[in-house]
């Protein structure tokens, strides 16, 4: 599975799919959310969605001195925190800015494409995409 | 029991250039947080007999406990003493700011002293930043300024940008607070009060987690709000159309403030509905942190450049109700395109939308009667529907351009006590009229509210129930049920849930998630603390020079017909005088 932003123009701004992502684990706030909207500079302009696009060569997972990253069959990559010592690599490595950051733990925050950003997504902006595992 | 609710407060002078913050868990357990927390700080920071625009008077900024946890509880209360009528000021603001303070580990931020030259306060998690503004005072447009302030601070996405055009800089009492662009502190002057400390902007950002204890009751509670916010038809509406989805509804009932409330009905209304406008404008629509409605509204205008061929440029400008009135309709103005022009000047210059419109619908009438000419105006015949005269009017208020704009600056009841007119002002305690006036319960409502909003106390929703059910009530009778109702939502400010979603947070609704939060209260603790929230407010008012002996309407309102049919004077002097014996009770 894969999250995929559809349509952004459909996007408010709401930020229901980060306050999901952050209650994935029945915390409130947003220390934990894995998701991003922020406006296209300035509110009048509309918004991006940053989200994980799940590559199946995955830069993040390349930089990591520590393997703390597992590229997983279907794209997109796992977090083993218990490897993870906080460098930043990754965030640094990844282009879209997807992998985001808990300042809280000091320790990446990955999307494992859960779906539940996009239950709680009112204005079709985000998609569940059914993904092939590639070999 | 972990409780989930704020607990910080963040202090800053800025006359030291300092800060510090305080663990207050009383406040919120207390007060919830809100409209309680801020009096609260209020009351203890606010000296009896300051000015308003001294160092010394405070500015609290405040959040819930349901911030950051719950949909809908989208809302900053700010409280100050207000510059135009005096005594309490409490401004309500969507946007990002109520998750950002939250986010940033606060329940709120009190402000005191003066800056010696421009700043924006930069609030980063636990660290406060004072960053020299000089550069940005003066700047023409807030659009400006603000994209200036995105690009020089970090924390986009997460964070809030409370700003002041010249408005609040040159101390108009009714210069307003933007925030997020579109949405506002717009009324009593906290732009002001922003601007006499010489702070172009407050800029908040944080992200946080809140950590609750019974995690499935959360979601579960979580998920039966979320399910009501979005299949609920009074949001459908919000989302649709917005509040200028009201223009037809007000249309029918007669209550349309047209030319400076001698009509009820205004000749363009249709060209100006949310219909109207959602067809020929409607560009983007926008919502508040963690609100699934999306109510705000948002018009492209397309102007051709007069002297370039095929040059278009586009600007965005926010409409709603409110503002379809005070630019509009209280002006007399039904091209649409024009009101939008207005409204987009008004925005750029930072002044509340409402005192702005009625402010120059006072002059607008003044003027017809001779009260005043194009003497004081600068040159300009101000006449109905004429916007773009309007626009310069506009400019000469904000750059409190002679005598006359500095003291129209003040408020339209201060503009009629030196040129005459007070009984065409339509100024309610020292404050421009909302757009709703459906009857004498709309009226009471705006004398009697502890704030500004027809919202706090329902007595426009109490006149449509009323038509309804073709009941009349007595004057007593309606200002027992607005002192009622608006005890009850304290309780919903103090939460910080945006009024629209007032159906959704029932009072079952209210205590579970109170519970989630870690408090253990019944329906009668959360009640009683509603009803202490006004009994303070009420103290705060009385303790600044709100007086209910002084208190009147304008005249105006007895000339034009209700739907609700006729009432007159010794009616409003009844429900005010019952007021006072209620009130002062309360008090006491």
């Amino acid at each position: 599975m894969k999250i995929k932003v559809v349509d952004s123009q459909r996007c408010v701004g709401c930020q229901l799919c980060m306050f999901a992502c952050s209650r994935r684990n029945g915390i409130g706030g947003l220390s934990n959310s894995c998701i991003g909207v922020k406006s296209a500079g300035g509110m009048s302009k509309g918004f991006t969605v940053v989200v994980c696009r799940s590559c199946t060569n995955p830069p993040c997972a390349r930089a990591c001195p520590l393997d703390a990253l597992e590229k997983r069959p279907e794209g997109g990559v796992r977090l083993r925190p218990e490897r993870c010592i906080g460098c930043g690599a990754c965030r640094a490595a990844c282009i879209l800015k997807a992998v985001f950051w808990n300042e809280e733990t000091q320790k990446p925050l990955i999307c494992v494409h859960c779906g539940t950003c996009v239950k709680y997504c009112p204005h079709g902006v985000l998609e569940l995409e059914k993904t092939e595992v590639r070999s | 029991m972990t409780h989930a609710y704020p607990t910080k407060v963040l202090y800053i002078d800025l006359t030291k250039k300092s800060f510090y913050i305080a663990e207050r868990p009383e406040i919120f357990a207390r007060s919830l947080g809100g409209t309680g927390a801020a009096i609260k700080l209020l009351q203890e920071t606010c000296p009896v007999g300051v000015a308003p625009c001294a160092p010394e008077a405070p500015i609290v900024f405040s959040v819930g406990p349901l911030t950051g946890l719950f949909p809908l509880a989208s809302k900053t209360v700010a409280m100050f003493k207000s510059p135009l009528t005096g005594n309490l000021g409490e401004s309500h603001a969507g946007g990002r700011a109520a998750q950002a303070i939250r986010m940033a580990g606060f329940g709120a931020i009190v402000i005191t002293g003066a800056s010696d030259l421009p700043v924006c306060v930069a609030i980063h998690g636990s660290k406060v930043y004072f960053r020299d503004a000089t550069s940005l005072w003066g700047m023409r447009s807030l659009f400006t300024a603000g994209s200036i302030i995105r690009a020089a601070e970090p924390g986009a996405g997460v964070r809030s940008i409370m700003r002041i055009g010249r408005g609040g800089e040159n101390l108009v009492s009714f210069g307003s607070v933007t925030t997020e662009t579109y949405r506002h502190f717009g009324r009593l002057g906290l732009g002001a009060v922003f601007g006499s400390k010489k702070i172009k902007a407050v800029i908040v950002s944080g992200e946080r987690s809140i950590l609750v204890e019974d995690k499935k009751k959360y979601r579960d509670l979580y998920d039966h709000i979320f399910k009501a916010a979005v299949e609920s038809p009074a949001m459908k509406k919000y989302h649709d159309l917005g509040t200028a989805g009201n223009v037809k509804t007000m249309q029918a009932l007669g209550a349309v403030p047209t030319r400076n409330l001698r009509e009820g009905r205004f000749e363009h209304a249709d060209s100006l509905s949310g219909e109207a406008l959602a067809k020929g404008y409607l560009g983007r629509r926008l919502a508040c942190a963690h609100c699934p409605v999306a109510c705000i509204h948002i018009a492209a205008v397309r102007e051709p450049y007069e002297n370039e061929p095929y040059f278009y440029k586009t600007t965005m400008v926010g409409y709603d109700w409110e503002l379809i009135y005070a630019l509009g309709t209280v002006l007399g103005i039904g091209d649409p395109e024009g009101m939008l022009l207005l409204i987009d000047a008004v925005e750029k210059a930072g002044l509340d939308a409402i005192s702005t419109g009625v402010c120059l619908a006072w002059a607008t009438e003044a003027m017809e009667r001779g009260l005043i000419s194009e003497k004081e105006t600068n040159g300009l015949h101000l006449a109905w529907g004429d916007w773009r005269t309007y626009l310069t009017a506009v400019e000469h208020l904000v750059t409190l351009a002679n005598d006359f704009y500095r003291t129209l600056a003040r408020g339209s009841a201060y503009a009629a006590s030196i040129y005459g007119g007070a009984e065409f002002a339509l100024s309610f305690g020292g404050n421009e009229m909302p757009g709703y006036p459906a009857g004498p319960a709309s009226y009471l409502g705006f004398l009697l509210g502890t704030r500004h909003s027809h919202l706090d106390n329902a007595g426009y929703s109490l006149d449509q129930t009323l038509l309804k059910e073709g009941k009349r009530l007595s004057a007593p009778h309606i200002v027992d049920e607005l002192i009622k109702e608006e005890m009850w939502r304290q309780v919903l400010t103090s939460l910080c849930i945006c009024l629209f979603a007032r159906g959704i947070y029932t009072p079952e609704v209210v205590r579970e998630t109170l519970a989630v939060a870690g408090y253990e209260f019944s329906d009668e603790d959360i009640r009683a603390i509603g009803r202490e929230i006004y009994r303070e407010k009420y103290a705060f008012k009385i303790a600044h020079g709100f007086n209910l002996d002084t208190l009147r309407p304008p005249d105006r309102i007895y000339d034009m017909p209700t739907a609700n049919g006729p009432f007159d004077r010794a009616f409003i002097e009844e429900g005010l005088r019952y007021a006072k014996e209620r009130i002062t009770a309360i008090v006491s």
